[in-house]
């Protein structure tokens, strides 16, 4: 089953080694990881999607959590999360097919963010099976490159209310 | 006032109470040597090779409990430390190594030895850091020392570029460290620990599984403080021996692969398993569904990770060994006195346990005219009445130790239990010495493996340490031979060793005194001689060759199938196989 985990991290140089380290090592296996600050500068927000049974995600989780850098870990998929992904394409867009470019970025509310006189540069976000919905029907035109940032996720603010909320009455 | 890298390094370890650096000087490092020049408090070992510093770090600690410390150079010493960062990684050893750098300004451009040991050691270590800037010295030893020894223990390792080393700040050793991200567990659940101690009241057929865990929490007054009141069986992995005695009556000694038959049918057969500081490593379950199948599974260790990872755990106790087994402890004292009598409840799990200990005891046939390996272990035994620390290699050796010298206490059995590295004995038996002089410290060795760090006998010549080699010269890579034999239909490829050196010439080219053995009844003089001379001293016992290491659970079986001998041919030129040679447990 696929699993959204959340790591927060110090943000020094090396941790990122660390932590994919530890999937290489293991043969845990990364679908993707993104990386970027919060609104502390010490601490970076990772985001990796990964894949095991109940067993396997227990020991990523633990093992993360094992690493000194490793300030917290979540397994998002556990609760309610909105997950986003942002994609760069760029098609083929002769003068035949630059409307259907045109009309199939307005679909999915993509933007035009370069264009020549043979190609458009589409920038798209959202979730994943809607970016996959988009390149199936470029790809007619002609796909010449895809650029995709990996999934980043966080939990719905009513969920986490909601689990703080049992945890206060599981601890009583 | 303002100091110096090098001095601020050498202020902060004696801060620690470091009394020992094991360490071989080179280009980079040569302001921190020159500043040990007159330093009276730390002594340093110099080695003929970084291995054998790293190992003797290792075996410093494992003695002591204190970490050991290991100074090297840049580029080739930094990777001599690889394999003993490995190896103490894997066994939780606390030590802390130290390598030069070259010059930051030079970090990255391939400079005459360079070497990116942060990014080779990142796997092999517990943490490591790049000291950047002088100033984030002396918290970066503080946090050094204080992520190695505390949580599960293991290796940490400081890389010092060489213009830090005479950089210069103000000095002042952190009082404490805090690491958000890092608080281990201490304390185990107070809930969960009811459960156990419930669990334990009801068992009829309880076995304790120790482990190595065990002994580096220091908790060997409290495993024979819950085995007593509670009654119950203990069992130990090759790492938890001597955290229980050996000869106590509820001693079943080691089980696993080459364990004793009570202790792995005691552990089939027991309805509740408690795991201390234990992590069910393959070489103690073999077949893992048909390890300890109808129990009920108490888990104690510090590491999380450890718990559920290869095993399945009803009662999952996360904290320090020690910390655990104190409430424990007191949690069953009240339901134990109020028991009535305990012993008269686990009568017949003792009375089945006593049949197997006599059904499948530990044997070997003496003859007359060849040394037997196991005979000089109890011979060892019985002339240092268990009080030696004992160091070995692996192979062969390794287990006839761990089956015949009976371990009375704690931290004298120093293992390469994780790693299984061949080289690792000899080296730690000198850390071990150099923590206490005044013990008697025995490496029991393979001709194979002693010589993979032999060059250490001149270290051991020039601090004088009267440490005692045991070689059980086989003349074959004798646990190699014996998977050779019993699944490989005795093809033994690579295995000979054809020609060994004379161990006795090579002690007394090194300074050190040689004594042989070739007949049983010259044994024990050897031994006596060994023990006299207040020398290093190598004994070259040249034994069986043939000899096996018995009982054996075969790779991948079930710890129940145990061999206890040399298989019958089936016919006249066609050995008997074993099982499998491609399991996925190997050798
Ligand atoms: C560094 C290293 N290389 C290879 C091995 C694989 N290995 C395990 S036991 C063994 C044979 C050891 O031979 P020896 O030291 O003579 O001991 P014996 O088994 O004969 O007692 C070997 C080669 C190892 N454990 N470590």
């Amino acid at each position: 089953m696929q699993r959204i985990i959340s790591v927060q991290v110090e943000n020094k140089f090396g941790v990122l080694s660390r932590v994919s380290g530890l999937f290489s090592g293991r043969g845990f296996n990364i679908e993707s990881l993104s990386v970027g600050t919060t609104t502390d500068p010490s601490i970076s927000q990772m985001t990796i999607v990964t894949e095991g049974d109940e067993r396997i995600i227990e020991q990523i989780v633990k093992q993360l959590n094992k690493l000194i850098d490793v300030i917290k870990v979540v397994d998002l998929t556990e609760n309610e999360f909105v997950e986003r992904e942002m994609a760069l394409i760029k098609v083929h867009a002769r003068s035949e097919d630059r409307a259907e470019a045109l009309r199939i970025t307005d679909i999915f509310r993509g933007r035009i963010i370069d264009s020549s006189p043979t190609s458009y540069t589409i920038e798209i976000s959202g979730e994943v099976r809607k970016i996959e919905a988009m390149i199936n029907l470029l790809r007619p035109l002609g796909i010449k490159e895809i650029v995709r940032t990996g999934r980043i996720a966080i939990a719905r603010e009513e969920a986490k209310m909601l689990v703080q909320r049992e945890r206060k009455v599981a601890e009583g | 006032m303002k100091l110096s890298g090098s001095q601020i390094l050498l202020e902060s370890l004696k801060k620690e109470g470091v009394d020992t650096i094991f360490g071989l000087p080179g280009g980079v490092v040569l302001g921190i040597f020159d500043t040990l020049y007159h330093e009276k408090s730390i002594k340093v070992i110099l080695t003929r090779h970084e291995q054998g510093a790293i190992h003797m770090a290792e075996g410093y600690a494992k003695a002591t409990g204190r970490p050991g410390v290991a100074l090297v150079t840049s580029g080739p010493g930094a990777t001599n430390t690889v394999t003993g960062l490995t190896n103490a990684y894997m066994d939780s050893t606390p030590i802390v190594v130290i390598t030069g750098q070259v010059p930051s300004q030079m970090i990255g451009n391939d400079a005459f030895q360079e070497a990116d040991i942060v990014g080779i050691s990142r796997p092999c270590t517990k943490y490591n850091f790049l000291v950047k800037d002088v100033k984030d010295l002396a918290q970066i030893i503080k946090e050094a020392f204080y992520i190695a020894t505390t949580g599960r223990p293991g290796p940490v390792l400081i890389d010092l570029p060489k213009d830090v080393t005479f950089a210069k700040t103000e000095f002042k050793y952190p009082d404490k460290v805090s690491i958000r991200s890092y608080n281990p567990t201490v304390q185990g659940n107070k809930w969960q620990i009811k459960q156990a101690a419930l669990a334990i009241t009801k068992a009829k057929k309880p076995v304790l599984y120790v482990g190595g865990g065990v002994v580096l929490a220091n908790a060997h007054k409290e495993i024979r403080e819950l085995a007593e009141l509670t009654q119950i069986p203990v069992t130990m992995t090759l790492m938890g021996l001597g955290a229980f005695p050996g000869m106590h009556d509820l001693s079943m000694g080691m089980l696993g692969m080459h364990g004793l038959a009570c202790a792995n049918w005691a552990v089939h057969d027991c309805d509740l398993l408690v795991a201390i500081g234990a992590r069910f490593d393959d070489r103690v379950t073999g077949k893992v569904a048909d390890f300890a199948p109808q129990c009920e599974v108490i888990h104690i260790d510090i590491d999380p990770t450890s718990i559920r990872k290869n095993f399945k755990v009803d009662i999952p106790i996360v904290g320090d060994v020690k910390f655990v087994l104190k409430d424990l402890n007191e949690a069953l004292r009240d339901s134990f006195s109020q028991n009535g009598d305990l012993k008269e409840l686990r009568k017949p799990w003792f009375a089945q346990i006593e049949k197997w200990k006599k059904e499948r005891p530990l044997l070997y046939h003496q003859e007359s005219s060849v040394i037997k390996p196991q005979f000089v272990i109890e011979k060892l035994y019985e002339l240092t009445h268990g009080e030696a620390i004992v160091t070995t290699d692996v192979g062969q050796h390794q287990m006839w130790a761990a089956q015949f010298y009976k371990f009375k206490n704690s931290r004298t059995f120093l293992n390469s239990g994780g790693l299984g590295t061949m080289g690792y004995g000899f080296p730690a038996a000198l850390g071990a010495q150099a923590a206490f002089p005044e013990k008697l410290v025995i490496n029991i060795s393979g001709d194979g493996s002693i010589q993979m760090n032999i060059q250490e006998l001149a270290t051991a010549v020039v601090e004088n340490f009267p440490v005692k080699v045991a070689i059980l010269n086989n003349r074959y890579l004798g646990m190699v031979r014996q998977w050779q034999q019993l699944f490989y239909e005795n093809r033994y490829s690579s295995s000979y060793l054809d020609r060994t050196p004379d161990f006795v010439k090579l002690a007394e080219a090194y300074g050190a005194v040689g004594l042989r053995a070739t007949k049983p009844d010259e044994v024990e003089d050897v031994i006596q001689e060994a023990l006299r001379v207040k020398k290093p001293v190598v004994m070259d016992f040249v034994v069986d060759p043939n000899e096996n290491v018995y009982p054996m659970v075969p790779a991948g079986g079930s710890n129940y199938a145990m061999v206890f001998e040399d298989p019958k041919p089936v016919h006249d030129d066609k050995p008997a196989r074993m099982a499998d040679p491609d399991s996925i447990l190997t050798a």
